[in-house]
């Protein structure tokens, strides 16, 4: 088990290490100056040397991811639970969502920005990208729970309120955690993209607004450390969140199977 | 002693048109083995439902022997079991509607997963149990609330022979111990005949009952049952009343 696990990582970690050599010879061979091209090393050395500035910038990223989160769980949990219970507020409203969710977040940024503080903006804008998908997932889950359990439940003549805790919410479960999956990372793009079209941000500057800030300097090393961060904060929500369906969903749901030996 | 429930000039007709059930008249009698016996598509489910209160008559009424609905317990075809509960928890779930707290249920959790033989199997999650274990803590589930009336519907029917018949003989075991009613909806003149005190054979389009039969032979039955004279003469009964029940809807 473990020896296939160390298998089953050995390749990637290979073609990494690879690439990373071979981006650095390339630099090296051809002199490439780092205002045009960094070599690994030299983005490393900057991650550590400006570390605390964008740490700082990382946090700021994150935290306004999460808290757009928090409002999408809030908003698209509680509009789905409504669907669920009226169709005729399905029906009002699902359009709009579906707009919402058409829209490039990239066009809306600039106009939210125009009403809005800078930083309200950002959060609408991670909030808009992530509030679709917890809505569909969620809506999806509670309309599909298994008929004949529902049956069950009215010939014991339990109350709705009760069908929905003991019966909608668990068969909805696995649905929304789906949902929060993909709206995490849609949640940080957002944040990027609107932070990004901001162009400035006052005390709370996060990832997106040191690549606009470092590229204004032709400071590139900087521009690839602080692109490497949000990378690591996405793989880091995705990892998040991989465990939070792991840990609830592992007994009892297919999509946890553990299919190894 | 009056039936449980008479269906008395019973129909029920769909919202697009469809008459599932017409003129149903049919006593369930306390204490017996009545199997409903059909083709698809001929309302024997749709009847159970009724019975049930999962559904209401379009037409005719049900008359309670107790002027009201007794204990009712149900097993759908599917085990129809909450998958993110363990085996417990979901035999608990009748007791639980009730406000029973899984403490105070536990005796009665136990008693039930014993009598269909998971007494070891309390922690366990659906999907780690074979498709005839699941049938089990279905029929457990149904049978916590100790009801007067047990209703199935094909509860056997998409699970393998051997496990089948080895289901059969433990359902006439658990009547016999609880001395319950039950109401078994099947599509196979063998099961119905081997389990039944009575078949009610229906023909469909519209659903109707178009002959009853009793099944003449002793209560206990076991698999020297399936060998005798007796459950051969009762199945070419049977036979030939569903034959007739399929003239019937080829010729209406």
């Amino acid at each position: 088990m473990t020896r296939q696990r160390l298998l089953d990582w050995t390749p990637p970690v290979i073609v990494f290490i690879a690439m990373l050599g071979l981006w650095e010879f390339i630099v090296w061979f051809n002199a490439i100056p780092p205002y045009v091209l960094p070599a690994p090393s030299l983005i490393a050395r900057t991650l550590v040397n400006d570390w605390d500035t964008l740490f700082a910038s990382m946090l700021v990223t994150l935290r306004i991811t999460f808290e757009a989160l928090v409002a999408a769980v809030v908003g698209g949990g509680l509009l789905a639970l409504l669907f669920a219970r009226w169709r005729w507020v399905e029906r009002s409203f699902f359009p709009f969502a579906v707009v919402l969710q058409v829209t490039p977040i990239v066009a809306i940024a600039p106009l939210l920005l125009v009403y809005l503080e800078s930083e309200t903006a950002v959060l609408v804008c991670a909030f808009l990208v992530a509030f679709f998908p917890i809505l569909s997932n969620t809506a999806l889950g509670l309309a599909s729970t298994d008929h004949n359990l529902v049956d069950l439940f009215d010939l014991y003549k339990a109350s709705g309120f009760r069908q929905l805790m003991l019966l909608r919410l668990p068969a909805a479960l696995p649905y929304f955690l789906g949902g929060l999956r993909i709206g995490g990372g849609l949640a940080l793009i957002g944040a990027i993209v609107a932070e990004i079209a901001a162009g400035s941000a006052g005390q709370g500057a996060g990832l997106a607004y040191r690549i606009v800030e470092s590229g204004f300097r032709l400071n590139i090393p900087r521009m690839f450390a602080a692109l490497t961060l949000i990378s690591a904060t996405g793989i880091l929500i995705f990892l998040l969140f991989s465990a939070l369906s792991w840990a609830l969903l592992s007994r009892w749901h297919d999509s946890a199977r553990d299919r190894g030996g | 002693m009056a039936p449980i429930v008479r269906l008395r000039g019973v129909g029920k007709s769909f919202a697009n048109g469809v008459t599932a059930l017409e003129g149903l008249d049919l006593d369930v009698r306390a204490g017996e083995f009545l199997s409903l016996l059909g083709p698809s598509g001929c309302g024997k489910s749709t009847a159970l439902r009724m019975i049930a209160g999962l559904a209401a008559p379009t037409r005719g009424d049900l008359v309670w022997r107790d002027a009201t609905r007794p204990e009712v317990g149900f097993v759908f075809q599917e085990p129809t079991l909450m998958p993110w509960a363990n085996v417990r928890d979901n035999v608990w779930l009748p007791l639980r509607l009730r406000n029973v707290s899984r403490a105070a249920a536990a005796a009665r959790i136990d008693a039930a997963l014993s009598m269909v033989g998971l007494g070891g199997f309390a922690g366990s999650y659906p999907r780690e149990l074979s498709g005839g274990m699941k049938m089990r803590v279905s029929i457990a589930r149904a049978l916590v609330l100790r009801p007067a009336l047990l209703l199935m519907d094909e509860p056997f029917a998409a699970l393998d022979e051997i496990t089948r018949l080895k289901l059969n003989n433990d359902l006439l075991a658990l009547k016999a111990e609880l001395d319950t009613t039950i109401v078994f909806v099947t599509h196979s003149v063998y099961e119905s005949v081997y389990m039944s005190s009575r078949i009610a054979i229906f023909a469909a389009r519209p659903g109707r009952i178009i002959e009853t039969i009793e099944i003449d032979a002793p209560a206990r039955r076991d698999e020297e049952f399936r060998l005798s004279a007796a459950y051969a003469d009762n199945a070419r009964r049977a036979s030939a009343a569903l034959h007739g029940a399929m003239e019937a809807e080829a010729r209406p």
